[in-house]
């Protein structure tokens, strides 16, 4: 389970550029939850995110973690209860370590590390029947370097890193977007097929509303820092791209209008 | 070139070999350009002589040394990570507090060690002609040990998230890493062999000198970069010979122009010759690239 309640946070306070992004956001995931997030750019998907990993900390508010609070946490404390999937396939993963280096970065995700061989034979072999899995041929690449593969490999090898070691939440932010609409299915699937597999609670971010409705089993929409649309269950089922494309586009003119209301 | 001039230029090679690699870890592998190493190599060898001078055995000396440096790498780390003192600026801080601190531990601007026991003396015993065979040789196996130890912890898991630490702290972070405390130990070791360094320095050069460590910085990137360039290469047992090696050449070169009578230049030109070097070494990569394609124009 994780739980935020109440969370602000605005970036550069007190300057000209000053940012209000996350304002009272609250949301709680059941365990074994697969939830999709949509909303327009700047609405604080991301920073969402990057709360719940503690890659930045929340002015107010409180974040838990199955029943441990996690707010004043660091990134690298949490990683133990968070595992995640970047964006950018060059953030996920070392370009210039091996395959099979960064998966044994992976593999101790939020251990300690000791002065133990990083890549131990028993390792390997569990490596490549991981890779194996992925059927794309990179278990016989296993030394060769992060850098040389695709985008669509490496965010491949960024899930399986991800699922390694088990976690408490599984965050993927656009981890598709950079990547080609095939390549971006096949991650897609596999993303399910791990879910599924491990059970695991998970929060993908998504601009495509038809990815939204037909993965996981419960969607929310951010605008403005909040959480402004939840659907799940039978409501989710009947939905329509066209019917969350509309509601997206009035909670933006109301919130819009509400802004104006204030303003004027 | 004499031997004895050769010999010379392998034994400082070999001392900078340890600068080299205490730059390795800081500059390529934490990412972290650091200027520590011009106060933390006469460091090492101020509290060096110091200690041999006053009586101790060369041994613990070194270790004092090694320590001192570290707590020097670690002070430069600390500003940086706990206070957001920007890298560069940060590593000036300690170089320059460490001039006056270095002063204060020689208590004057030099200490001599001539007749004083150093790590060589063992071997050395009572034929003084041995010690420009002896030096090498004992330094020859500190750099062998020093290489394969490092070697073999960039292999473990904790020199695995160092090197994660220098490549993406984001990532690492997200494993569990604490890029903070990898930065603090990393620049502890970095400026620990770089200290180490400066200790052995001033045991074969019969003293040490407070303006020692002018230039170490810019030695210890030279012998960085010349490596890289000769070698290029990913796999880190290469890279930390390639480093090693980059060292020796360095200072062979530069006894090879000093020594060149016809050129006529002198040891106050080292600098400008540095500086040619490494400049030379920077567009070496341009070059080769350049005349590749020549070449494979020609085949065509
Ligand atoms: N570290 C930061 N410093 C300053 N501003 C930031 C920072 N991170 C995010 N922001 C700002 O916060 C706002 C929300 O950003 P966020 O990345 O959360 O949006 P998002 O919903 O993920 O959008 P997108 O769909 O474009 O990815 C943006 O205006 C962004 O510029
Ligand atoms: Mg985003």
């Amino acid at each position: 389970m994780m739980r935020a309640d109440n969370l602000q946070k605005t970036f550069n306070p007190g300057t000209p550029v000053e940012n209000h992004v996350l304002r009272g956001m609250s949301l709680t995931i059941e365990t074994g939850q697969f939830v999709t997030v949509i909303g327009s750019n700047g609405a604080g998907k991301s920073t969402l995110l990057n709360a719940i990993s503690g890659d930045i900390q929340p002015d107010s508010g409180r974040l838990f973690i199955d029943q441990q609070d996690v707010t004043r946490m660091g990134a690298w404390q949490r990683a133990k209860l968070v595992a995640r999937v970047f964006q950018d396939p060059m953030a996920g993963t070392c370009e210039g370590l091996s395959i099979e280096e960064n998966l044994a970065l992976a593999w101790q995700r939020g251990e300690k590390r000791g002065l133990g061989l990083a890549v131990k034979k028993a390792q390997r072999e569990l490596f490549r029947d991981k890779l194996a899995t992925l059927k794309l041929g990179l278990e016989n690449r296993l030394s060769d370097r992060m850098g040389l593969l695709s985008g669509g490999q490496r965010q491949a090898i960024s899930l399986l890193m991800a699922s390694l070691r088990p976690s408490r939440i599984l965050l993927l932010d656009e981890h598709t977007a950079a990547l080609d609409p095939k390549t971006a299915a096949f991650v897609l699937e596999l993303t399910d097929q791990i879910v599924r597999d491990n059970k695991l609670t998970a929060l993908m971010v998504t601009h495509s509303m038809r990815q939204a409705l037909d993965h996981g089993d419960r969607t929310v929409m951010l605008h403005q820092g909040q959480v402004v649309l939840d659907v799940s269950g039978e409501t989710r089922r009947q939905m329509q791209v066209a019917d969350l494309l509309s509601m997206f586009e009035k909670t933006r003119g109301e919130v819009i209008d509400d802004d104006a209301l204030l303003l004027g | 070139m004499s031997v004895i001039a050769l010999m010379g230029a392998l034994e400082i090679g070999l001392i900078f070999a340890l600068v080299a690699l205490g730059v390795l870890i800081s500059f390529r592998i934490l990412n972290f350009p650091d200027l520590t190493a011009d106060g933390s190599f006469p460091l090492g060898g101020a509290v060096a002589a110091t200690l041999i001078a006053g009586g101790h055995d060369p041994y613990s000396a070194c270790a004092f040394a090694m320590l001192a440096g570290a707590a020097a790498g670690w002070t430069t780390a600390w500003l940086n990570v706990r206070l957001n003192i920007l890298q560069l600026l940060a590593s000036i801080l300690v170089m320059i507090a460490l001039y006056s601190i270095n002063l204060r531990i020689m208590g004057a601007p030099n200490i001599p060690l001539i007749g004083e026991a150093t790590v060589f003396s063992a071997l050395i015993g009572d034929d003084f002609d041995r010690a420009m065979t002896v030096q090498p040789a004992v330094l020859a196996a500190i750099i062998v040990l020093a290489k394969l130890g490092l070697d073999a912890f960039f292999a473990s898991q904790a020199g695995l998230a160092m090197r994660a630490t220098g490549a993406n702290p984001r990532m690492a972070r997200a494993q569990g890493i604490s890029t903070d405390r990898m930065v603090l130990c990393g620049m502890a070791l970095s400026n620990a062999l770089i200290a180490l360094g400066g200790a052995l320095y001033v045991q074969t050069q019969g003293g040490a000198d407070i303006s020692m460590g002018i230039g170490t910085i810019v030695v210890g990137l030279a012998a960085v970069i010349i490596g890289e360039t000769l070698i290029p290469s990913r796999k880190l047992w290469v890279i930390t010979l390639a480093t090693v090696l980059g060292a020796l050449l360095y200072r062979i070169l530069i006894a090879l122009a000093l020594n060149a009578d016809f050129i006529g230049l002198a040891a106050q030109d080292l600098n400008l010759i540095t500086a040619l070097l490494v400049g030379f070494a920077l567009v070496l990569p341009l070059i080769k690239a350049k005349f590749k394609r020549l070449s494979g124009g020609l085949a065509k």
